[in-house]
């Protein structure tokens, strides 16, 4: 098994879980960098949630470790909790208590001293926009606010390691762009994991992105390659009277041919090599019928959505 | 940690209405009996008088006031108890302390605790009303202060035994409905337990039936008794069901 350097804050190897038979977490790795933010992504039940829970030791896995900034989760729980904060998708907070009694208890849950609690408090509510709040119940905010005191609980004890379950979730477009700066200015210092199912997102605000699907990890790479994946081009060709594929691949400036349907064609352009023009006038030229011809999105969405959706038809 | 625990269940008991509910029912109840009971007292007084070592006001009146408390605790308890965990594990709240570096043992202790302070003042409240007559009449300090310490240990297992079964459940009132079914079977088959054993002249396991019977425990201390083995019997029942409350949230984490 590998072993963590000590840039790493956490280090998840082997991770699974089951619930009775079924297997939600299946055998997967997630390591994590100071500095970092980590875009957790991956369809509804795909086992998102329970990885969280694993990493911040609310759930223990069947099988596998997780070290966090070294320290091992399940062998020092309390040792390891204490470099992590955690926003659970519902936040977990007291609606009988004000802002200011509730981060304070959070603060001393997370083992903040006495003689600095005053002050790691209000730094926190100016960071999370919620000085003017911090006198009311929770209760009486709305959703926006009481997500921001969910995120301020997460913070508070500076941990090394933030972990995001669906922060945006509820709140209007001014509250995302608030939150997300948060997040980005977070990275900073701290590493994030942030899981999301809005992609614009985790293009914004992360370094890597992981994918999940039923329970296995089935992408990750980092944003940066993602991005160069994304120019280095391919065309979508729609031709009603196709030829064969070997008389399109051999067009100047293609690389490969592939054909994804009947009239349809993903053609990989080679490095450098602009053949659209080719393209068109060969298909003028020799009947091919050509109703479309378009440079194809390599989004994260459509990574996505290949990644996930392939495996529901099997 | 316990004491931060402990210090954030009473603040949101008293700022949810059911504290100051229990705590005016109780009060209520309590008034009730005291009030009815000195009046018997005052109407009985010339005849106890002729008596040649005649029951004293602490006997007569502080006595019923204590054991009608303690049969409120019955039915408070269980409420106050199924906040602790499963209210928190239903409201998703449970999760900050989960994620927070503290042990089970930890948050077991801190929750206890929290729920024996408000009880604790209830049993103040109690020994209020007996303690207002101090200006009229001689009261047997002995017998109230053992009255209180036996209605403290009574409120203990009671509410080490609701705490338990709050971690059994995610529903506060199954868990509430849980606590009351399991209190009063204690009280019940602990008291039948013990006789038949004792019938049968099997002392030592009638002895150990009494860990298990609450209510066994209290009396001693309502006829002013101070029963070591008896308060032992209480901690223990204390100690063994927190032990199982920890345990419990453990495995729950494991098997989920």
């Amino acid at each position: 098994m590998p072993e963590p350097d000590p840039a790493h804050t956490i280090f998840a190897h082997g991770l699974t879980r089951s619930f009775g038979n079924h297997v939600a977490v299946n055998n997967i790795t997630l390591e994590l960098r100071r500095g970092e933010v980590l875009g957790f992504l991956g369809p509804n039940g795909a086992g998102k949630t329970t990885t969280m829970q694993m990493l911040t030791g609310n759930i223990a896995p069947t099988h596998g470790a997780v070290s966090i900034c070294g320290i091992d989760l399940l062998e020092r729980p309390t040792a390891a909790k204490a470099h992590i904060g955690y926003l659970p998708e519902v936040p977990p907070l007291y609606r009988e208590l004000t802002v200011n009694e509730y981060l304070r208890l959070a603060a001393r849950l997370h083992r903040v001293p006495r003689a600095m609690l005053a002050e790691a408090v209000t730094r926190v509510q100016q960071r999370c926009g919620l000085v003017n709040v911090a006198t009311k119940l929770i209760g009486t905010l709305s959703k926006g606010y009481q997500q921001r005191v969910g995120i301020a609980q997460a913070i508070v004890h500076a941990p090394d390691v933030v972990i995001l379950d669906e922060p945006t979730i509820g709140l209007d477009p001014n509250q995302i762009r608030d939150i997300r700066g948060l997040i980005r200015e977070l990275g900073g210092t701290h590493s994030v994991v942030l899981s999301t199912h809005i992609l614009p997102e985790v293009e914004m605000l992360c370094d890597r992105v992981q994918i999940m699907h039923y329970g296995s990890i089935v992408y990750s790479d980092t944003i940066a390659a993602l991005k160069q994946f994304e120019r280095g081009a391919t065309i979508v060709l729609g031709l009603r009277r196709p030829p064969p594929p070997e008389e399109l691949a051999a067009v100047p400036g293609i690389a490969a041919v592939e054909r994804t349907d009947e009239t349809l064609f993903r053609v990989q352009v080679s490095p450098g090599a602009d053949p659209t023009d080719a393209l068109v006038s060969h298909a003028g030229a020799r009947d091919w019928g050509l109703y479309r011809i378009a440079p194809a999105q390599n989004s994260l969405e459509d990574v996505f959505v290949n990644l996930t959706r392939r495996e529901d038809i099997q | 940690m316990i004491a931060t625990i402990a210090g954030k269940e009473l603040k949101s008991l008293f700022a949810s209405p059911l504290a100051w509910v229990v705590l005016t029912v109780t009060q209520l109840v309590m008034g009730y009996v005291f009030l009815r009971r000195l009046d018997d007292f005052l109407q009985l007084q010339s005849q106890l008088a002729r008596l040649a070592n005649p029951p004293g006001a602490t006997e007569l009146v502080a006595a019923p006031v204590f054991g009608t408390a303690a049969g409120v605790f019955l039915f408070t308890v269980p409420l106050l108890a199924m906040r602790l965990i499963a209210e928190e594990r239903r409201n998703q709240t449970l999760v900050l302390i989960m994620s927070a570096p503290v042990s089970m043992t930890h948050i077991v202790l801190g929750k206890f605790l929290g729920l024996l302070a408000f009880l604790l003042l209830t049993v103040a409240l109690a020994a209020l009303m007996p303690l207002s007559l101090a200006a009229a009449t001689n009261l047997d300090y002995g017998l109230l202060a053992g009255l209180v310490a036996g209605l403290a240990l009574l409120a203990a297992s009671f509410a080490a035994v609701s705490l338990f079964t709050s971690c059994l459940t995610v529903h506060p009132v199954a868990a509430a409905v849980g606590s009351f079914a399991a209190l009063l079977l204690m009280m019940l088959a602990g008291e039948a337990a013990i006789e038949g054993l004792n019938a049968r002249e099997w002392l030592l396991a009638a002895s150990l039936a009494q860990v298990l019977s609450p209510i066994k425990n209290f009396e001693p201390f309502a006829k002013g008794v101070l029963d070591t083995y008896a308060v032992a019997c209480a901690l223990l029942l204390v100690v063994f069901f927190l032990a199982l409350a920890a345990r419990q949230l453990e495995a729950q984490r494991l098997k989920g």
